[in-house]
């Protein structure tokens, strides 16, 4: 059982922590978001990984919590970028904005290698 | 008897650890995908298959129908919001171009620069509309027509 739960946990972290570093490294607003949400969901895996392992029903109530958490930060960050927008009916490109420079320098490694 | 507990206790344990492998990838899959929408692809997979297994999981081991409508609830509620939050953050997404559209290989949210739709004039929030959506379309295609 001790190998189960080194096991498990150890899944988890280092889940949680390429999450974590996606969530420092993210170079937009939103690969942060999706990272965060992401890490809140790893976080409900790992208390209901501890309930299960240990028989211990007193976390299941914090699991309800953490999901909706999850949701409401993921979409009100979402609708607060989304309100941030300059709209244009295509991909911003027909109202004069330039390629985004997060493409163009993925662009440019690609390229170089 | 016992036996069947054991097996009860197997199953239980290899969906634990199933979900919390789906954790791992989603991890391995954040950190090394290129895009917004490719990391959403991989941050998914724990939010439902792998929320779902370890909910069984722990609902097996936990032998209580108290706890289980609770897990029960957890994972219908993760089916609901996932398609939301992952609509809305996808579309933000494609909107603000952190995108890569050179990737793609179906792009339907693209109209090749053939409509140009200039309803919305500036910087307006996304949620506070025109007030006439109707003729102000109308009034921006004839503006574009005429130039």
């Amino acid at each position: 059982m001790t190998v189960v739960y080194w096991i498990a946990y150890g899944l988890l972290g280092i889940g949680a922590l390429l999450a974590l570093i996606r969530l420092g490294m993210g170079p937009s607003l939103l690969d942060r978001v999706v990272a965060t949400d992401t890490l809140l969901v790893i976080i409900a895996a790992g208390l209901a990984v501890h309930a299960g392992l240990e028989r211990d029903p007193t976390v299941v109530p914090v699991l309800v919590v953490v999901s909706l958490l999850a949701f409401v930060g993921s979409v009100s960050v979402a609708r607060y970028v989304g309100g941030m927008l300059i709209s244009s009916a295509d991909d911003g490109s027909d109202v004069g904005l330039p390629v985004a420079a997060e493409e163009q320098s993925a662009r440019a490694t690609e390229e170089s290698r | 008897m016992n036996e069947l507990e054991m097996a009860r206790d197997v199953v239980a344990v290899v969906l634990l650890l199933l979900g919390a492998f789906l954790c791992l990838t989603a991890g391995l899959g954040l950190l090394r995908f290129p895009d917004v929408l490719t990391r959403m692809h991989a941050g998914t997979k724990p939010q439902v298959l792998g929320v779902l297994l370890v909910m069984v999981g722990a609902a097996i081991r936990l032998q209580g129908w108290s706890a289980t409508w609770m897990l029960l609830l957890v994972a219908a509620f993760q089916l609901l919001t996932a398609p939301v939050s992952a609509h809305m953050i996808s579309r933000v997404a494609y909107r603000r171009r952190h995108v890569r559209r050179d990737r793609m290989l179906v792009d339907e949210l693209t109209t090749g620069g053939a409509v140009r739709d200039r309803v919305y004039q500036g910087d307006e929030p996304a949620d506070a509309p025109p007030e006439q959506p109707g003729t102000a379309l109308e009034e921006s295609r004839r503006r574009d027509g005429a130039r």
